[in-house]
């Protein structure tokens, strides 16, 4: 049998499953030697906004049990920067580029993606939306589905390229919120992003990140990730997930794709290991040798669940 | 920067410290003082970051062909692990790391400051200091006699050294900051480098822009990946022109910089919430005069 990587997702086509996720690859023109960018299936952008944004203080990580909570605070160059110093980088490299959009409004959304979407290279657009609403009083965009869905629809409708919400997984009815995506013009669903977090040095009585609420990455997110891409892929079966959450193995990814995602995406996994996508993406082909299995959407939502018809 | 898989030739106490000795020739052939070196923890574990650790030496050449030194405080559950470790483990090291200390090409009096095991890359920087003809005064500090990093080499690579602890039980009783005027004036020394906790470097910064001593410092920041990817470990340091400051990454733009261009009062402060340049800029700060 022939075995192939290759994944299209409803007309989107990677060369394997894996992506790097956001946030996790400098910023595109500095990304480092260690990292084999032309061997990547894709890569999220950081993501962007419309202006240069400083980010937060320091400290903005801390290690915590199986995870990473970190809080930068969007730094990031600018979207205009982006596209002059960046993206030339990762199109020499010919690495399909989805462009995480992100923004404080509706408005600078809406600037970001109409920036974002026509440059040469970028393949989909990434709505993420646990930045803070700066025109609702600065709760996460996420806290409320009018807001998910006024701004993932205006970015879709703006833009031709398939368009990817990014939730985190404590909205309160995840697939409902998944499916109003979907019918406000979402192409797919990125699940899931860093859920909130804290951790606390006692000693100093101080939260160990300068904002105390940071996100919490890696392989304590995994559960909720997989169970997030189950529930919502059972759901649509027919709408693109992407998974992330603590994917650090090619059993990771296998996992998410039985699950339903029909790619994936690695971010602190990246952190430790620059090689770590492409070699997760061996052990995804390994484990399709192994089982005589042809692709990777073969395995898509195959997960044995008891009483269901196999 | 290099990705090898190093085998440790030798681990050892080394007063409070632990040291681990590495076999890494294309890692040890490139590095220079102030730089460093990741090392990844083992798979499996509840801590999963790589530690960074600053070079204390490097031999280039010998019958082991290239190997390199760090030095460490365990005390969480990475430096725990690593303390464990024995010769002939094989350890997965990125390096060499982040930009180095620069030389000064005209200035020639040199005084090194250090806490703790912040000797460390600083007595591998007064040996390359004094191999290319420049003067090597110390201060060195720690809290107590075992925190003084190898006080005898400390001796050996310097014209004058200064040991002080915070209980007296060498030198003299203090900090380095204390003994800080006296050395300068001693020494007449014309250039300051440092590594120590973030708070006495602050204090150094502070003395030398007074004194108009041009310094480098190595400086600390919680760094998740240490390769220039997350952008966790970011010091806010004033543009060249002082028309406003970046958030660079220690990893790589650091862990030296020129102290009178970082911004301690943001990078030290307690908001979260980075604020904005003045309108009327920062002042510019001259390049290092080396």
């Amino acid at each position: 049998m022939k075995h192939s990587l290759a994944v299209e997702l409803n007309g989107l086509r990677f060369a394997h499953p894996v992506l790097s996720a956001s946030g996790c690859l400098a910023t595109g023109h500095d990304v480092p030697g260690l990292v084999d960018l032309h061997k990547l299936g894709g890569v999220v952008s950081r993501s962007l906004t419309l202006a240069p944004s400083k980010g937060a203080s320091t400290p903005r990580s801390a290690e915590t049990p199986s995870g990473l909570l970190s809080a930068v605070g969007m730094q990031n160059p600018g979207v205009e920067a982006f596209v002059e110093q960046d993206l030339p980088r990762l199109q020499k490299a010919g690495v399909p580029v989805i462009g995480s959009v992100a923004g404080s409004g509706l408005e600078e959304f809406i600037r970001v993606a109409s920036m974002l979407h026509r440059q040469p290279g970028v393949v989909a657009l990434e709505v993420y939306l646990s930045s803070p609403d700066l025109e609702r009083g600065g709760a996460p965009i996420y806290a409320r589905l009018d807001r998910i869905l006024e701004i993932v629809g205006a970015v879709a409708r703006l833009s031709s390229l398939p368009v990817f919400a990014k939730l985190p997984p404590l909205v309160p009815d995840l697939v409902e919120t998944a499916r109003a995506c979907v019918r406000a013009g979402a192409f797919g669903l990125t699940l899931v992003d860093a859920m909130p977090g804290l951790a606390v040095d006692a000693a100093r009585l101080r939260p160990k990140t300068a904002i105390p609420v940071a996100g919490l990455s890696g392989p304590a997110l995994k559960p909720l990730a997989l169970a997030a891409v189950y529930q919502v892929a059972r759901a649509m079966p027919d709408v693109p997930v992407m998974g992330v959450g603590g994917i650090f193995s090619g059993t990771d990814a296998v996992e998410f794709l039985l699950a339903g995602a029909w790619a994936v995406q690695v971010g602190t996994a990246l952190l430790v290991n620059p090689a770590a996508p492409v070699e997760i993406a061996r052990g995804v082909l390994e484990y399709l040798r192994e089982k005589g299995i042809a692709s990777p959407a073969d395995l898509r939502g195959r997960l044995r669940v008891r009483g269901e018809p196999g | 920067m290099r990705r090898v898989r190093a085998e440790v030739l030798n681990a050892r106490r080394l007063g409070a410290y632990h040291s681990i000795t590495l076999v890494a020739p294309e890692v040890a052939e490139r590095v220079r003082p102030g730089q460093f070196v990741s090392v990844a923890m083992p798979e499996g574990r509840a801590f999963l970051l790589r530690r960074h650790f600053s070079i204390h030496q490097s031999s280039r050449r010998g019958g082991w062909g290239g190997t390199l030194e760090f030095v460490f405080d365990p005390k969480g559950p990475g430096t725990g692990w690593l303390a464990e470790v024995k010769a002939h483990q094989f350890l997965d090291v990125i390096g060499p790391l982040g930009k180095a200390f620069a030389y000064p090409t005209k200035l020639n009096a040199c005084l090194l400051v250090s806490e703790g095991h912040g000797s460390a890359p600083v007595y591998f920087l007064a040996q390359e200091l004094r191999a290319r003809g420049k003067r090597v005064d110390m201060v060195v500090g720690a809290e107590d006699l075992e925190h003084v990093f190898k006080p005898i080499e400390g001796k050996r690579l310097s014209q004058t050294i200064a040991i002080m602890t915070a209980d007296g039980s060498l030198g003299e009783r203090g900090s380095v900051l204390d003994a800080l005027p006296l050395a300068v004036e001693a020494t007449g020394a014309q250039v300051i480098y440092a590594a120590a906790r973030r708070s006495t470097l602050r204090a150094i910064a502070e003395f030398c822009m007074e004194r108009q001593i041009p310094a480098q410092m190595a400086v600390e920041e919680h760094m998740a990946c240490g390769i220039g990817l997350c952008f966790t470990c970011t010091v806010p340091v004033i543009r060249k022109d002082g028309s406003g400051y970046d958030n660079l990454r220690a990893c790589t733009d650091g862990p030296v910089f020129n102290p009178a261009r970082i911004l301690w009062d943001r990078w030290m402060g307690d908001e979260p919430k980075m604020t904005p340049t003045p309108p009327e800029g920062f002042p510019a700060v001259r390049s290092w005069p080396g």
